[in-house]
């Protein structure tokens, strides 16, 4: 079954195709990064005019003239509106000049998918933590498609955390990949503090970068490369403690990790050297977003029979439900 | 008015009496460096509206609407930088609705907001204090602080 994949809710137009939810055919994904570099972030009304500028090169891309689809999963939050329904709009009229059934997905969910495009596969029961720019989820899944949230983030996510240290320690963005690459060249000697939440599995960064803004305001020589190293080793600790935490309780035979953050090389090696239990990540480009874990993820859905009608709506504040 | 703010819980505090005060259409733009607690502000405001769940730092998506006894549209401005395309987003559909908006970062686009607001601006003192500055713009907003100074000394 070949499942064609359409991704638009925030930076990336992209569009993939996928067999049989593992193997991606193509993988298609027009960044617009460079674009948002210039302003120091996501600039909304440049998204949605870059995606509808993007949309139909990328779809092209993606799909070969040969190409045979049995079906369709599109993106339907959370995200931005106006950037959701680029990518909506293209799926159902292609489902609809195809005759080929449509699906609607939730990006959160497709993350945790992302683990099920590489050659293992993922095994239940198993813990999913999402790290990305807007969330720090932690998820226990028991079968395909049934989610249980242990903790989300109750301030700023991880993602959030390192853009906002980054911008603190004056090193540019994206800044999930700059802290990482200030971080190669320090080591991490600035004490910093760990909230743990003991008792909960939810997550809390703001007091973290409220240390560092004030370590970085009240010392004057403050070396930025070390800084950055105890930031991130900060972070990742916490990451880690608490997601193989939850592992042992539940008993799970694998830890997934998704989301933008998971491609952090320092989380990566922390979550191999501390888990008994074997740790999946994608590679990286399937790490942020993505249309191949939006297909692999319409892939199940599409299975079971569910086929969504063209009033298919965005959803901008869509979360993931126990 | 000036108030100070001994911790995150007293910040949350004042944002929650705000929160009782609150109705349709109010704006309250929220100034202060990094890790000042304008989030911790909102997350009040929220309770005080009724909203039940956390209140997550919304820099990442620029927009949540939380629904509560009024909707809260919780806007943060900080990943923006270029008031020209600020000006584009179709804010203004949240300033004049029905619901109560919270606009962290508002200093980067004041221009571009709403005259009448009330601006609330927080400020580092030492460790865990703030300084918090409310100034109103307007006279829902002058009545807005009467009432929001008989709530605080009522509640002493």
């Amino acid at each position: 079954m070949r499942v064609l994949g359409i991704e638009t809710s925030c930076d990336e137009t992209a569009a993939a195709v996928v067999e049989d939810g593992r193997k991606a055919i193509t993988n298609e994904i027009a960044s617009q990064i460079d674009i948002h570099a210039r302003f120091g972030g996501i600039v909304p009304e440049v998204a949605s005019r870059q995606h509808i500028l993007a949309i139909i090169p990328v779809l092209e891309r993606a799909v070969p003239a040969d190409c045979e689809l049995d079906g369709i999963a599109v993106t339907v939050g959370p995200g931005l509106a106006g950037s959701l329904i680029v990518g909506l709009n293209a799926a159902k009229a292609i489902s609809l000049a195809k005759g080929l059934p449509l699906v609607g997905i939730n990006h959160l969910e497709a993350h945790i998918y992302a683990n099920w495009l590489g050659p293992v596969t993922p095994q239940f029961p198993l813990i999913a933590l999402i790290v990305s720019g807007g969330h720090s989820d932690l998820i226990l899944m028991r079968e395909h498609l049934k989610y249980v949230v242990l903790g989300r983030t109750r301030d700023d996510a991880a993602g959030e955390a390192f853009d906002k240290a980054a911008r603190i320690l004056g090193l540019g963005y994206p800044g999930g990949p700059a802290i990482e690459k200030a971080a190669f060249k320090g080591k991490p000697t600035i004490s910093l503090p760990r909230p743990w939440l003991k008792g909960s599995y939810d997550f809390s960064f703001s007091g973290l970068k409220t240390a560092l803004f004030r370590l970085v305001s009240k010392e004057r020589d403050v070396d930025p490369y070390d800084a950055a190293a105890s930031f991130q080793e900060a972070v990742t600790d916490v990451l880690v403690k608490k997601t193989l935490s939850a592992a042992r309780e539940y008993g799970a035979r694998n830890i997934l990790l998704a989301g933008g953050v998971a491609a952090n090389k320092k989380l990566r090696e922390k979550f191999q050297s501390e888990s008994p239990m074997p740790v999946i990540f994608p590679e990286p480009v399937n790490c942020t977003d993505n249309a191949a874990m939006i297909a692999a993820c319409g892939y199940l859905h599409l299975k079971r029979g569910e086929k969504a009608g063209l009033e298919l709506d965005a959803i901008p504040d869509l979360s993931l439900q126990s | 008015m000036l108030l100070n703010s001994k911790s995150p819980e007293e910040t949350r505090e004042f944002g929650r009496h705000l929160g009782l005060l609150a109705s349709p259409g109010d704006v309250y733009l929220l100034v202060g460096p990094l890790g000042a607690g304008k989030t911790c502000l909102v997350q009040g405001l929220a309770s005080g509206l009724g909203i039940e769940g956390y209140v997550p730092s919304p820099s990442f998506v620029l927009v949540r609407e939380l629904k509560g006894r009024l909707p809260l549209y919780h806007i943060d401005l900080y990943r923006l930088e270029n008031p020209l395309e600020i000006e584009n987003l179709g804010l203004d559909e949240y300033f004049y609705g029905q619901g109560v908006s919270a606009v962290e970062w508002a200093d980067r686009v004041l221009g571009s907001l709403p005259e009448e607001n009330l601006l609330i601006e927080i400020n580092y003192l030492y460790e865990n204090s703030r300084q918090i500055t409310f100034s109103p713009h307007g006279k829902r907003y002058e009545g807005l602080l009467r009432a929001f100074k008989n709530q605080l000394s009522k509640d002493v």
